[in-house]
């Protein structure tokens, strides 16, 4: 399974971003394989719709899972719309919540946990 | 001739001196006064011109005919803003986010996206005497300013003299107003809030390639901040009105300097005879 952490740093060992739509990198893992890539958020800095545009960017790379700490509305919507479950709370390194999510200990959320510009403050 | 009046900093007086400006040029010959400021705006309050004309303005927003659609995608790409995103196939829209510039439907290779029109405020047209009033009044929930003030600047036919009283700041929505005028009043407060942010605004306006001169209002103390400021980059500073609790409350009241203390049509009469010579320079 492909899954996105939202990323401070380039690897596993980075801290979690908790925002979804400005966070700094995505990581890009295969759960089953254990590989993974860095993806630069390029919307991290848009005056606007970074989350819309960020949820796009994964659907395009054929991401079915996202995790991260706080999820907008406009942003819950995109990946819902491309079929992208959302798993929220996530803290401690990007390798840390990745373990979490194998052993099934992060939440499904099926709706936006924190208004729009959540990520802007 | 074009004048805006703007500040930066919010509540130096930006109206006080528009509509006593305006007012005393009306003695004389038509004026036409714009009130940009489409958030929040109060000039109508000095003023009081009898409205007569009252016009919906929108803004053309995407739709999408899922029958054409294709996903391509193409739409999404070109849209600055991300008002469209395409996943699993299906476009999604977020009209809120749209600037209404028309890319979407202009490059979609199936003819699937057709525009409609999205309510974003109305302008209203008056008379005040021989001041021709137009202002903008945001709908409610609307977050997009620049288009709107557009619209009311549009209410500009052959006028001689137009004043426009520009929304406080330095973002998008005071761009909108400043942009094509002849010249731009700013008007500020002795107090390190007020300099910092004339210091914006004079970096928008000479961005905008528009000469500016500067107002002291709240004048009377400290004014040195300000005095300073204008030497040390070159500015006029034109006027100065002092800080004095009967101007205060003849603006709490909804009153003109110029009618309750005629001692000022003269200033005013001063000052628009500066901003001439100087636009003209």
């Amino acid at each position: 399974m492909k899954v996105a952490i939202t990323s401070q740093g380039k690897d596993l060992a980075a801290p979690v971003d908790e925002r979804f739509g400005r966070c700094r990198y995505f990581i890009i893992a295969d759960t089953e394989s254990g590989s993974f890539t860095a993806l630069e958020n390029a919307g991290a800095m848009a005056s606007g719709g970074a989350g819309i545009q960020a949820a796009q960017a994964l659907a395009d790379r054929g991401v079915e899972a996202v995790i991260t700490g706080y999820m907008g509305p406009k942003a819950m919507q995109t990946l819902q719309a491309a079929g992208i479950k959302v798993y929220a709370g996530a803290s401690g390194s990007v390798g840390e919540a990745l373990a979490m999510f194998k052993e099934g200990k992060l939440g499904l959320i099926d709706r936006a946990n924190v208004n729009a510009h959540f990520g802007m403050r | 001739m074009r004048v805006a009046i703007a500040s930066g900093k919010g509540g130096t007086g930006k109206t006080t001196i528009a509509v006593n400006l305006a007012k005393t040029l009306a003695e004389d010959g038509p004026v036409r006064f714009l009130d940009c400021d489409v958030e929040e705006p109060n000039a109508h309050l000095f003023l009081r011109p009898t409205f007569q004309e009252r016009k919906g303005v929108a803004l053309l927003v995407p739709q999408i005919d899922a029958e054409k659609c294709t996903g391509c995608g193409l739409c999404s790409r070109v849209c600055a803003f991300h008002a469209l995103a395409v996943v699993g196939g299906k476009v999604i829209t977020f009209p809120e986010l749209c600037h209404g510039c028309g890319g979407c439907s202009l490059f979609c290779p199936t003819g699937a996206i057709h525009e409609i029109p999205k309510k974003i405020g109305v302008v209203e047209n008056g008379l005040a005497g021989k001041i021709s009033f137009s202002h903008g009044r945001l709908e409610v929930g609307s977050a997009l300013v620049p288009p709107l003030i557009k619209a009311v600047k549009k209410q500009v036919h052959a006028d001689r003299i137009v004043i426009l009283d520009a929304p406080p700041g330095t973002s998008c929505p005071v761009v909108a107003t400043v942009a094509g005028c002849d010249y731009c009043l700013l008007v500020t407060e002795p107090t390190p809030f007020g300099r910092h942010d004339l210091d914006l605004a004079v970096g928008m306006a000479r961005e905008l390639g528009i000469p500016c001169g500067v107002v002291l209002n709240r004048a009377g103390d400290g004014d040195e901040i300000i005095e300073d400021y204008c030497a040390r980059e070159g500015l006029p500073l034109l006027l100065k009105i002092p800080f004095d609790r009967r101007y205060a409350a003849c603006y709490a009241a909804g009153n003109l300097l110029v009618e309750e203390f005629p001692s000022w049509q003269e200033v005013f009469k001063d000052l628009w005879r500066e901003i001439e010579r100087r636009a003209g320079a």
